[in-house]
């Protein structure tokens, strides 16, 4: 089974696709957000969320379904700090498909640890080349639940793009090889349940597939 | 045992206290300014608590929260003892903050209470920086205010559990250019260390190089460049920091 991240951090962002962003409608302006955000709001999905494609998603059992979020991992090459826009590119190894899983919240005032860095929540897939995808801003993104396609979106949707992305991140925090960059989460996660697969694809990147088990559950 | 990690003669080496001095593994014995301080163990997920004193909680306007405030921290923040930490020129408001740091020592999974002590390696001490000019209300503490680089010290040294046989009535204290601006002690975090080892490992597997930051009192105040702040610990350590400004940095200056 392919191990990503190869040894470093797994950074998300939150709010990064307009439709997400937009979603939220006044709220952001209302306490206790009071604006939208200015520079990339960022969290960490932990070791003990990282698993494989193909390895079970542990589903809480106060929980009914959890969120399925499909991110583009852009997983970073060469040393990043204070980056320009016009070379962010240069310093991606390649890209991998990631599914932020979270336990449904209302909230994004406060990090959601207990929310999103549950064991298994960041299944990760195989990692490839980027010339593979040389337009990393042009990827349809697909999620399947028990085959059924349940989310069509694009990375043509972020508000950051992937080299905007990358400048505006290591501004303020150096990348290192291995780290793993998610550029964000389409609006409208899909819902799955404990006993259902759930599939995501990125076009010219890949699938990951897992299934959903009850937490304690005898694999 | 303390242990450190340093750089000494062209390597990196982990080393032990031994009178004053630092005894590396290979059996040579140094100064300990002959030495560069690294972070003093290998982090792997690195949890920290925000409002975990009530007096801080209070000096920062916040009510009681219904759970503990936790967020993370990239590798990239963690600098060692004696290290500079930088202080944009934009910035108006940046606070030290003396944090005991607890070391997991194996894998923890729903640990009760009762337990937690079994888990812990031991501790350090650490200075979590914060540059409040970049909060938002977004995941609050947000990233750009506490995973920048260097932002976090942490050390001198790792102390064994057993040497700190009740973590929960330690003094804190930190100094600012050799003045106090800072007191507190353990004692009055809001949820100590075996609720905070609880509470995380029911959801989360904690594992060997895990660190958790457990908060800070009151007292903080704004620090500047050429600043020399001491973060201290009894029993525990002494973790020395210096603020420098952009330019140590090759950015350019405030005109």
């Amino acid at each position: 089974m392919n191990q990503a991240p190869p040894g470093g951090t797994v950074y998300g962002v939150l709010l990064n696709y307009k439709g997400a962003l937009a979603a939220l409608g006044d709220a952001v302006n209302e306490p206790p957000y009071k604006a939208p955000p200015i520079a990339p709001v960022l969290y960490i999905k932990p070791a003990n969320t990282w698993v494989g494609d193909g390895a079970p998603i542990p589903v809480p059992g106060d929980v009914d379904a959890l969120q399925m979020g499909a991110a583009l991992g852009v997983v970073i090459g060469r040393t990043a700090c204070r980056v320009p826009l016009e070379a962010a590119l240069d310093y991606v190894a390649g890209y991998t498909v990631v599914n932020d899983v979270s336990v449904p919240h209302e909230s994004f005032y406060r990090p959601s640890i207990r929310f999103k860095c549950r064991d298994g929540f960041c299944p990760i897939g195989r990692i490839v080349d980027r010339v593979r995808a040389p337009n990393p801003d042009a990827l349809a993104v697909r999620v399947f639940v028990d085959g059924a396609l349940r989310q069509r979106n694009t990375t043509a949707n972020l508000i950051r793009s992937t080299a905007r992305l990358i400048a505006d991140v290591t501004e303020f925090m150096t990348l290192v090889p291995g780290d793993v960059l998610l550029t964000g989460v389409p609006e409208n996660a899909p819902l799955a349940r404990a006993g259902q697969r759930v599939a995501i694809e990125i076009e010219h990147v890949g699938r990951v597939e897992n299934p959903l088990v009850a937490e304690g559950a005898d694999p | 045992m303390r242990r450190a990690r340093v750089a000494y003669s062209g390597a990196i080496h982990e080393a032990t206290a031994a009178g004053g001095k630092l005894r590396l593994e290979d059996g040579r014995t140094v100064s300990e300014d002959a030495v560069v301080w690294l972070p003093p163990f290998r982090p792997r997920t690195i949890i920290a608590l925000g409002l975990n004193y009530a007096d801080h909680a209070k000096e920062l306007a916040f009510n009681a929260q219904e759970e503990p405030l936790v967020f993370l921290k990239g590798p990239n923040a963690l600098v060692g003892h004696r290290a500079q930490t930088r202080r944009p020129d934009d910035a108006t408001f940046m606070h030290y903050e003396c944090e005991l740091a607890v070391v997991i020592g194996k894998p923890a999974r729903r640990v009760a209470r009762a337990d937690a002590y079994d888990y812990v390696a031991g501790y350090t001490v650490a200075n979590d920086y914060a540059i409040r000019d970049y909060l938002e209300n977004w995941y609050r503490p947000n990233l750009r205010v506490k995973n920048r680089d260097g932002c976090t010290a942490i050390g001198p040294w790792l102390v064994e559990r057993a040497e700190v046989p009740d973590p929960m009535r330690l003094a804190l204290r930190t100094t600012v250019n050799g003045k106090v601006t800072q007191e507190g002690n353990t004692r009055d975090m809001i949820s100590d260390v075996p609720a905070l080892i609880e509470y995380l490992s029911g959801f989360m597997t904690l594992d060997a190089g895990d660190v958790i930051l457990t908060g800070t009192p009151e007292g903080v105040v704004n620090v500047m460049p050429g600043d020399e702040v001491v973060t201290e610990i009894e029993g525990v350590g002494r973790l020395v920091s210096t603020i420098v400004g952009d330019e140590a940095f090759g950015r350019s200056t405030r005109q």
